[in-house]
């Protein structure tokens, strides 16, 4: 299939894109590596009447350390962050989240942020940015704002961004000496997660994020716990995420993996 | 800044497999489409149209690029390199294109371009893959006909040969 028509804008600096969104509000999308928006097209899930192609502005290819944290722009790809030097030591979940994420030949061309704006539910790049309590930098013509993980994903495929802002970058914690465990179970490597799971140690005990089940990837901290009051938080954290039925897999498959990865997950980062 | 009208055709520059080209596109014609019909270089295929099975693959300016995800409009100005770009003249057969040959690593042929293209990307950088490697990079594209194991044979052979005739010339 074949996307609608469109107009297409290359915008050579963020006031082009800040303008674009601001005269066309709703009817303009922004394209960066184009690899889930490129797709809706083609599909005609997604008919905007402007395209606003931000991939040839330099200052959103940025990856920067700013203090305890790192601010990723709109313009890196997903393969330009993983073969950053710092990534394993600065952000270890990231790296081991990433490979997870599409095939090469998708991570060539997508980019971090473009993951989040679309938000699918069982997307790797939400998860991790929820799990490790993360921002998004979002700035309009009008006003800049920073909004937190958990309430910029409001819904399957639904964002907290208003029609007018574009997603600048992330800014994601520098989590010094903690530890970290990512594993999700699809049909195929790549392919969209079944259940997509991180873990990670907190100072008062142990982090889960569970991306797959729930229309946002959602996280839930426990403070240590152990044999059957660990398996019963799991069991009723499973319950509330509320798996359904698809063509994939079973509401109960679903909290099957939450229960079992969970806890080897745990195990792992606690060791 | 650049605008380009939904209703209006308009000129793109790039080049293909060394050599400048242009053509004309509208900004909703993707790339894919554009290398097919515009520019005539048909060995790209294209299958999913969404960007699952591969088939569409090429290389744009060092990336590994779905073509079918990609609009001719974002490749103004930009390097491309096709299957086209493989064989060393019209009438031979690169070293990976060789050893799909002697593996019988194509039935139908459709998915191969997009795997070529992966491979030869892959191999340029990676002289030395795994079979787990090969088998990774292979995840990202869908052959229906030879059930991967003579591509991965292959992949294998051509990554040996390219090899042995690299260390050939570093040696003389």
């Amino acid at each position: 299939m074949k996307p609608p028509a469109f107009d297409y804008l290359r915008a050579e600096s963020i006031s082009d894109v800040l303008e674009g969104l601001a005269r066309q509000g709703g009817d303009a999308r922004v394209l960066a590596g184009g690899q889930s928006l490129m797709a809706m097209l083609n599909m005609r899930l997604a008919k905007p009447k402007l395209l606003i192609d931000i991939m040839r502005i330099n200052e959103l290819r940025r990856i920067e350390r700013e203090g305890d944290a790192v601010v990723i722009g709109a313009g890196v790809r997903q393969a330009d962050l993983l073969a950053w030097p710092d990534l394993a030591e600065a952000l270890p979940l990231v790296s081991l989240a990433l490979p997870w994420v599409g095939h090469m030949q998708t991570r060539s061309r997508g980019t971090i942020c473009g993951s989040l704006a679309h938000a699918d539910p069982s997307a790797e790049m939400p998860l991790t940015l929820v799990a490790l309590g993360g921002e998004v930098l979002l700035r309009s013509a009008k006003r800049r704002r920073r909004v937190a993980a958990r309430d910029f994903f409001a819904g399957m495929m639904l964002t907290a961004r208003a029609d007018d802002e574009l997603i600048e970058g992330i800014s994601l914690p520098v989590t010094k000496g903690s530890r970290f465990a990512f594993r999700e179970v699809a049909r195929r490597h790549g392919d969209f997660a079944i259940v997509a799971c991180a873990a990670m140690k907190i100072p008062t005990g142990v982090r889960l994020a569970i991306g797959g089940v729930a229309d946002v990837p959602t996280a839930r901290d426990w403070p240590l716990l152990e044999g059957s009051a660990l398996d019963d938080a799991l069991n009723a954290f499973a319950y509330e995420l509320g798996a359904r039925d698809d063509v994939h897999a079973t509401a109960r498959y679903r909290r099957d993996l939450v229960r079992m990865i969970g806890r080897d997950l745990i195990g792992e980062v606690l060791q | 800044m650049t605008s380009l009208k939904a209703d209006q055709r308009h000129a793109v520059h790039l080049t293909l497999n060394g050599k400048p080209v242009e053509g004309e596109a509208e900004p909703r014609m993707l790339l894919s489409d554009f290398l097919r019909h515009q520019l005539g270089a048909t060995g790209t295929h294209v299958g999913c149209e969404h960007g699952v099975c591969g088939a569409c693959t090429i290389v744009v300016d060092g990336m590994l690029t779905r073509s079918c995800l990609t609009l001719a409009a974002q490749v103004e100005g930009c390097e491309l390199k096709t299957v086209e770009g493989l064989a060393p003249a019209a009438d031979r057969l690169g070293v990976l294109q060789q050893a799909f040959r002697r593996n019988h690593a194509l039935q139908c042929g459709f998915c191969t371009a997009g795997i070529l293209m992966s491979l030869d990307h892959y191999l340029a950088k990676n002289s030395n893959p795994t079979e787990a490697e090969i088998r990774d990079l292979l995840s990202g594209h869908i052959c229906r006909c030879t059930g991967y194991t003579p591509i991965i044979q292959a992949a294998l052979e051509a990554a040996a040969n390219l090899a042995s005739s690299q260390k050939e010339t570093s040696d003389a």
